[in-house]
């Protein structure tokens, strides 16, 4: 297949393009599940605007690739292995305060990694990143005001969102420890060097977490591999749900 | 006009970025709205149709670069907002290092009470926020400041 031996940079794009199909795919199966209307909308809006930022980096990742690519063919006819998208982006949603502690942890890197995209040395992804920055603030915004609301809540809530945050912290790790997809972007000057993001990114979680009155997060260890490819085992189902339409009818137009 | 606000042409909300007409065919720069904004699509076959009558080819080019905000909305469609229910946009799309500001205090476009209070981020469509007058107790949309 033309994407499994791309260079570095169409690597670095189908990376940040992974995990914005994956999460936004993670948060597409709230709809019509969310505990009132307007949280149902909102976790829709956000899977909206990542499901479109997929689509800005696919089609520009296609691009590169050249040779009829499309930004479909990226998205449904790669399997589990060409994905790289971090580990926390497929983790399941579990109940809302789950989804809630993923997209915090996730909302909150991703400000700070647009934020560094915005210096990266290729253009498009400067004007992808600020474009898709001004979604994502919302996105931070929202996620944390549900940490501070479940938080500083009912007894329940506050048992219920410590254990997600503990769940999800080792493999909020992975966000942090470059793998060679963000390693090469970083030293070819595409992209952010991870590691630096981290000190920005756990002052952030903490102050949150200082107003939701939970106490600090012990991080445990690393759960990575997504980002090389190595995935856990609810990607393939993610897969088989998202693909099977395009797989099984691949010229069906809508 | 836009789909989703049937009060605002494209031109209000600033989403036209360029024209070039020449006798042969007419290219328009578009500014998208949100990254995933489903309205794109009809918007465009608006275009196209709204100008089918010139019988000339018509090419769209998507502009992401600089990113639309409502700071291009027309002072007319923010007008036109207010009166059609919708609160329009307050300030200038600000610097987006102040996340987790609070929230900016929204007119109720009912009874011009300031006295409002967010509901929901997120309301009806990505650019909206829901919001609820405490003077009248209107529920009503709010149009980000983006």
């Amino acid at each position: 297949m033309k994407w499994d031996t791309c260079d570095p940079k169409t690597a670095y794009v189908l990376h940040l393009a992974d995990d914005a199909l994956i999460l936004g795919q993670r948060l597409s199966a709230w709809c019509g599940h969310g505990p009132i209307l307007e949280q149902d909308i909102a976790l829709t809006n956000v899977a909206l605007d990542l499901i479109g930022l997929a689509r800005q980096y696919y089609g520009y990742a296609a691009e590169l690739i050249g040779d009829g690519c499309t930004e479909n063919d990226l998205a449904f006819f790669r399997d589990s292995r060409a994905f790289t998208n971090h580990l926390l982006c497929e983790q399941p949603n579990g109940h809302w305060g789950d989804t809630l502690a993923r997209q915090f942890f996730f909302d909150t890197f991703h400000f700070f990694q647009l934020e560094a995209l915005q210096q990266s040395s290729d253009e498009r992804l400067r004007h992808i990143a600020a474009k898709a920055i001004k979604e994502t603030s919302y996105h931070a915004q929202f996620s944390a005001e549900w940490i501070i609301r479940m938080g500083d809540g009912t007894e329940e809530s506050r048992s219920k969102i410590t254990q997600s945050l503990r769940h999800f912290a080792p493999f909020a790790l992975e966000l942090f420890i470059p793998a060679q997809v963000d390693a090469a972007a970083h030293d070819l000057g595409f992209g952010p060097d991870v590691s630096v993001l981290e000190s920005d990114w756990k002052e952030k979680i903490q102050s949150i977490l200082t107003i939701a009155t939970l106490s600090p997060l012990e991080w445990g260890f690393p759960k990575k591999g997504g980002k090389s490819g190595v995935h856990s085992e609810h990607h393939g189902y993610i897969l088989a749900e998202m693909q099977s339409l395009a797989r099984a009818y691949p010229d069906a137009t809508w | 006009m836009d789909p989703e606000v049937p009060v605002l042409s494209i031109v209000d909300l600033g989403l036209v970025r360029s024209v070039q007409v020449s006798n042969s065919d007419i290219h328009l720069g578009i500014a998208p709205t949100y990254t995933g904004c489903p309205a794109m699509d009809v918007i465009h076959d608006r275009i196209r149709e709204a100008l089918a009558p010139l019988g000339l080819p018509v090419h769209i080019k998507p502009e992401i670069h600089p990113p639309w905000t409502t700071d291009w909305m027309s002072e007319a469609g923010k007008k036109k907002l207010e009166a059609y229910g919708i609160a329009p946009p307050v300030g200038k799309a600000s610097d987006k290092r102040s996340l987790w500001a609070p929230s900016p205090t929204v007119r109720c476009p009912r009874c011009k009470s300031d006295n409002t209070a967010l509901i929901s981020l997120f309301g009806s469509t990505a650019c909206k926020s829901l919001y609820q007058c405490r003077s009248c107790d209107e529920p009503f949309d709010y149009f980000k400041c983006f």
